[in-house]
């Protein structure tokens, strides 16, 4: 598959969406709401739960299954709220020394009047720093799309793991061609040289991790991701939290590619 | 992200003049002598509007005389990703605006106290972030960290730049962790935001100041205004994304207009001297 062809079966719907990953993956979930801010957004199903025998605290962006579910949700995108409430439950988990699990599938933050006026850029942008900082396991698995900040407000982690076709983009591919080519329908093209796929989050070092898909059998495929999850909240839970967090800012320091003249 | 960088680009004020060039003015429609705008710190002597600045006459008008030391000019971008028209866009911006890369950092003095001091130069590609302007801007707060100093830095930026794929949006984590830190050992960071602060930007550094200001008008904002009225079906008012809109919503500290802004800096850096 192209980049095309990928960013297309990211998108499908009756891919399965974070709700299948939870109720796969976890046991004894139970839903917590609110930004106690402001609201409570749709778009985010979080809570805490089982994973084997660790409770953990586990956020993930949610689609919705059906159309009026969808529109219930934003079809994904966020709003303040949601990046807060995340960011309320991510502290929590601080507190009680409990691994976070982030499911990202989002085109991007909800681009809506209200989320501006409610500070959509700044509820990102504390998230993003604080999660920088935060002093317990944080793995962000992106099992669809991954758009832009709004994707990275759940991302800033320890282990970012990519499905086989998932994508991760600084902007949508349409918003690219559109301003590149004045032309969305340049999509195809647009999508090839922004390199989203999976493939490309690893040669970028964005992603550790790629779990292979296999759609007849989303069970195995859970499982062996429940699997590769153990495996790194044992190994991150056993680091101090010095060097979980030192570690994290050097996984995010070395990103760049530039020229360096001697002085 | 939204790049609203074709849309804004007409109006870029080119700051190299002459004393009988004249220019529009883009608040109130008037034509005003360029030279009589420079001196005024580029602001419309009419409508006091705030004209786009570059970052080296932002730094003379802002620091103390001759106390500017530039740090990390050494950087410059590759077209790594070689993508579409991207290395004629870095070499034009290059030959309009003298400079390598969309920042300028090092330190300097404002009101005789020493700071570390990040300004971005809205001429160069929109001041979109790529990987030179992340590396600087990230190595601007780890050296102000080292040597304990507050950090003031001037945001002005179209996002993040899509040129540089995933990369560009990994700057946003990279500085904000480097933000994080320096905060962390209490050193202060103020943002003053600038005509237009945008999309990455705005959803990382910009809005991560202990304080933040903003000057008089300048659009603010995550998401592009075309994109928000497409998303609601509808208009959105003149004001929206103002700085005086996020001022009304809480997200600003204070609005200050170019007149006041060294006096307003200075006091600011005082009150946050260490003993």
């Amino acid at each position: 598959m192209n980049a095309y062809e990928k960013l297309k079966t990211a998108r499908q719907s009756g891919r399965p969406t974070s709700a299948a990953y939870i109720k796969q993956i976890f046991t004894d979930a139970i839903e917590l709401h609110g930004d106690r801010r402001y609201g409570d957004d749709p778009a985010i199903l979080s809570g805490i739960a089982y994973l084997g025998d660790t409770p953990v605290t586990y956020i993930g962006i949610e689609k919705g299954v059906d159309l009026q579910d969808r529109m219930k949700r934003h079809f994904g995108c966020p709003e303040p709220e949601g990046y807060r409430k995340a960011l309320r439950l991510m502290k929590q988990a601080e507190k009680f020394s409990r691994p976070v699990i982030c499911f990202v599938d989002t085109l991007g933050a909800y681009c809506g009047d209200e989320a501006e006026e409610r500070g959509q850029g700044q509820a990102i942008a504390e998230n993003i720093m604080e999660m920088s900082g935060l002093r317990t396991p944080v793995i962000s698995v992106v099992i669809g799309e991954g758009g832009s900040g709004g994707a990275l407000a759940l991302a800033t982690a320890d282990r970012v793991y990519m499905l086989e076709n998932a994508v991760y983009s600084v902007i949508s591919p349409e918003g690219c061609a559109s301003i590149i080519w004045k032309d969305s329908g340049m999509v195809e093209q647009a999508a090839e040289c922004l390199h989203i796929t999976a493939r490309d989050m690893q040669h970028f070092g964005v992603a550790e991790t790629i779990i292979k898909e296999d759609p007849k059998h989303f069970d195995k495929m859970c499982a062996a991701l429940k699997k590769q999850l153990e495996r790194d909240v044992d190994y991150l839970s056993s680091l101090s939290h010095d060097m979980l967090v030192d570690g994290r800012y050097k996984r995010f320091r070395k990103f760049g590619i530039y020229n360096e003249e001697e002085v | 992200m939204d790049n609203i960088l074709h849309k804004v680009k007409k109006k870029i004020d080119d700051v190299t003049v002459s004393p009988e060039e004249t220019v529009e003015c883009p608040g109130c429609k008037t034509t005003q002598q360029k030279l009589k705008v420079l001196k005024n710190n580029m602001v419309c002597p009419d409508c006091g509007h705030h004209f786009r600045m570059s970052a080296r006459t932002r730094i003379e008008f802002i620091t103390d005389k001759n106390s500017f030391k530039e740090l990390f000019d050494n950087l410059s971008s590759i077209d790594f990703l070689e993508f579409p028209k991207y290395k004629e866009k870095l070499e034009t911006a290059q030959k309009n605006t003298g400079e390598k890369e969309a920042v300028v950092c090092g330190t300097a003095r404002i009101g005789g106290i020493k700071c570390a001091l990040f300004v971005m130069d809205p001429r160069f590609i929109m001041a979109s972030m790529g990987s030179v302007v992340g590396e600087k801007i990230t190595r601007t707060f780890e050296y102000a960290e080292k040597k304990r100093l507050p950090v003031v830095g001037f945001t002005a930026s179209g996002g993040a730049r899509m040129q540089e794929g995933v990369t560009s949006l990994m700057q946003m984590a990279k500085v904000s962790a480097a933000v994080k830190k320096h905060s962390k050992d209490c050193n202060l960071y103020i943002t003053v935001l600038t005509d237009p602060t945008t999309g990455g930007v705005t959803a990382s550094f910009a809005m991560q100041g202990d304080i933040i200001l903003a000057e008089p008008k300048a659009l603010v904002g995550f998401a592009g205004r075309r994109v928000v009225e497409q998303t609601i079906g509808k208009k959105l008012p003149d004001d929206f994304q103002s700085a005086e809109f996020l001022l009304k919503h809480g997200f600003v500290d204070a609005i200050v207009p170019r007149s006041e802004m060294v006096k307003t800096l200075s006091t600011l850096l005082k009150m946050h001297v260490k003993g």
